[in-house]
């Protein structure tokens, strides 16, 4: 779960991580009232989207006086803001970040992830701040310093250093503020079961000060049950209507472009269910994994949710059964084109247990659109024809 | 032969009582698992499924001997109880249970391994020795002994090549699921050098995703170690990059773990990768005659 930078701040602000001050608004009246209080003389309005790269998409800008402010927050507010991370159609600017502006005299990266590798947080820096990361990696990877910490031995001393030298930093002071900043942004990032926090850029002032300019953080979603804080500054409005509306049926969706719906039990069988539909010549129209234990209501609320999709011109429904009996599940997706208008062609591969009973109850119920698959393959491939007939 | 489990193993139940955990334990001791008792805290002196219930892990391994634990606890519980496990002398966890913290399985897998005991999951099927035991939520009766080992990081995958590994007149050894987390314990490395040693496995099905790049490593490792032919296939080739599909780990992070870059990485190392999970029993056929 992601969440947006004017959030992100107020997470700093409880750790004492500087950052400049601001305030989030939802309308231009409210934007300049903000300005105000900041007090100026300059400010930055900063569209509050949950994608990077907003900079580059016209989403922030500085204002020098309070009617720049009032003209930008006119702008932004209410904008379609397309970057290289959100899609082609971009995002819907619905909430502004009003914040001092800062006296920056160098722009840093740091930002702490899971390494995957290692199995341990780590922190990377940069002294590319600024700038998109994968490119600076890409270009120049000697520039990115990388520290991991042992979760079991947690930030130590020696994990500080090897941030400021990396970095070059010389200054005494310097070196301390940035170690302290690490740290508890090190701290920050394991109390609250982060997945991922980036600054970028990290601002040094004229005065040797560290400050967060920037803040993006996403979180392990299997922890936010011990996390009501974080949890509860989740905006859906940023998310996906349809993958919403999937999970709330403990449904796993991912909306792709192709034209075959696809549902499967099992999110490696449904990836490898849109390969294969790929491999025979057609494009899957989604990710979608039912989970384990398929039945008449979940696969119902799949049929819908595939069939809002307009570019949907066959249904793949490709389940193993394991300890799921598959004559249960032909008996659910009957129920299921019952409850649901199903109107394209619905090719079913059961296999696993029970799987000529099923095979016999679906040819048995006379579904008009109603494709027997035998196997992973045949399925797909009377899947892709059906696609192209239709 | 085998890898890890077979006839002989004794396997405790931790969440024994619980509903998942009560429904697989009887499925396995079916199957033929020597499921020798179960912990539930509060819940010991009690006969659950006609074996033993202990309050805590200690008390069941040394009462019963059991060298496996199957865990089964709710998410929340995951990492204390695999410290628990590994604390109590336990040289091999599996972790069915999904939705475990990530943070919580870095520190429990850090324990685990200064214990010394193996870890399987979180989030997986479970192992299963065909026709010996079976140790997790798999479906029992499409594991037919034969001459193919098998690690996956995906369920259903495993049981779709089985499934193929059967149809195609072979069958398998022991069949290892792994998980499909951001952080899990045996991985492709760990066991590909088990199966290479195993005298009965003749052929290895490697089965991976996008996300992560412990398929990359698996193909430095078949390269220098093992001499038994490989056939992998790895879901997600036309999965969009950001997004998590499904399994946690399953994320393509800017240009790294991807399906391409993989499947060219064990291609390099020899392997008969294939472009559909369809394919695997074909190719399996292939490379063992």
């Amino acid at each position: 779960m992601n969440i947006h930078e004017y959030q992100a701040k107020q997470i700093f602000a409880k750790y004492n991580i500087p950052t400049p001050k601001g305030i989030m608004v939802e309308s231009v009246n409210a934007a300049v009232t903000a300005a105000e209080e900041l007090g100026g003389p300059i400010w930055v309005v900063k569209a509050q989207i949950h994608a990077g790269g907003r900079g580059l998409g016209g989403g922030v800008k500085l204002a020098k006086s309070l009617d720049e402010v009032e003209e930008l927050a006119n702008e932004i507010l209410g904008m379609t803001l397309v970057t290289h991370q959100t899609t082609a159609e971009g995002k819907l600017v619905q909430k502004l970040y009003i914040e001092d502006g800062a006296d920056i005299k160098d722009e840093l990266y740091l930002s702490v992830v899971l390494d995957r590798k290692s199995e341990m947080p780590l922190i990377m820096a940069s002294t590319e701040g600024g700038m998109d990361i994968e490119t600076v990696a890409e270009n120049t990877p000697e520039k990115i310093i990388t520290v991991p910490v042992d979760p079991t031995i947690g930030f130590q001393g020696f994990h500080g250093r090897e941030l400021v030298f990396g970095l070059g930093i010389t200054d005494k002071i310097e070196q301390k503020n940035m170690i302290k900043f690490a740290e508890k942004l090190y701290r920050l990032y394991m109390e609250n079961d982060a997945e991922m926090i980036e600054i970028n850029p990290l601002v040094k002032t004229g005065k040797g000060v560290f400050l967060a300019l920037d803040g993006k953080m996403g979180f392990d979603n299997s922890a936010l049950g011990r996390q009501p804080e974080i949890a509860a500054m989740r905006d859906y409005t940023e998310e996906d209507a349809d993958e919403v509306e999937a999970a709330k049926y403990g449904l796993s969706y991912v909306a792709l472009d192709g034209e075959i719906g696809c549902m499967v039990n099992g999110a490696g069988l449904a990836m490898g269910t849109m390969d294969t539909i790929n491999y025979m010549g057609g494009t899957p129209a989604n990710f979608l994994d039912v989970g384990g234990s398929a039945n008449a209501e979940t696969v119902a609320k799949g049929f819908e949710i595939i069939l809002k999709n307009p570019n949907v011109k066959a249904i793949f429904v490709n389940i193993f059964g394991g300890i799921v009996r598959c004559d249960r599940i032909a008996n659910g997706i009957i129920e299921a084109t019952k409850i649901t208008d199903v109107n394209v062609p619905v090719i079913v591969r059961l296999d696993g247990t029970n799987a000529p009973e099923a095979s016999e109850i679906l040819k048995n119920a006379n579904i008009a659109n109603l494709i027997v698959g035998d196997d992973l393959g045949d399925g797909a491939a009377k899947a892709v024809a059906a696609a192209k007939g239709a | 032969m085998s890898i890890l489990v077979n006839k002989d193993t004794k396997v405790i139940v931790q969440g024994f009582t619980g509903k998942e955990g009560s429904f697989h334990a009887e499925q396995c001791i079916d199957y033929g698992t020597q499921i020798v008792g179960g912990v539930t805290p509060n819940k010991g002196g009690q006969v659950h499924l006609g074996k033993p219930v202990f309050n805590t892990v200690s008390d069941a391994v040394k009462t019963t001997g059991a060298t496996v634990s199957m865990i089964f606890v709710p998410p929340a519980f995951v990492g204390d109880a695999v410290m628990e496990a590994a604390e109590a002398g336990i040289e091999l966890a599996v972790i069915i249970t999904e939705g475990a913290p990530v943070k919580d399985m870095q520190m429990a897998k850090a324990y685990a391994t200064k214990h010394g005991m193996k870890t399987l999951g979180p989030n997986c099927p479970g192992i299963i020795t065909a026709e010996e035991c079976k140790i997790g939520i798999m479906p029992g009766m499409i594991f037919k002994k034969g001459n193919v080992g098998l690690i996956s990081k995906s369920g259903t995958l495993t049981y779709e090549g089985t499934n193929q590994v059967v149809q195609a007149g072979y069958g398998i050894t022991t069949a290892v699921g792994i998980g499909g987390d951001p952080i899990i314990g045996l991985s492709y490395n760990q066991l590909l050098p088990m199966f290479e040693a195993d005298p009965d496995t003749e052929c290895i099905v490697m089965i991976g995703e996008i996300g992560g790049d412990l398929e990359i490593q698996a193909a430095k490792l078949i390269k220098e170690q093992v001499t038994k032919p490989v056939v992998a296939f790895i879901a997600g080739q036309t999965a969009p990059k950001g997004k998590t599909m499904g399994h946690a780990g399953a994320i393509v992070s800017g240009s790294a773990g991807t399906a391409a870059e993989k499947m060219a990485a064990l291609e390099a190392a020899g392997v008969k990768v294939v472009v559909s999970p369809a394919e695997i029993g074909k190719a399996v056929k292939e490379v063992l005659s």
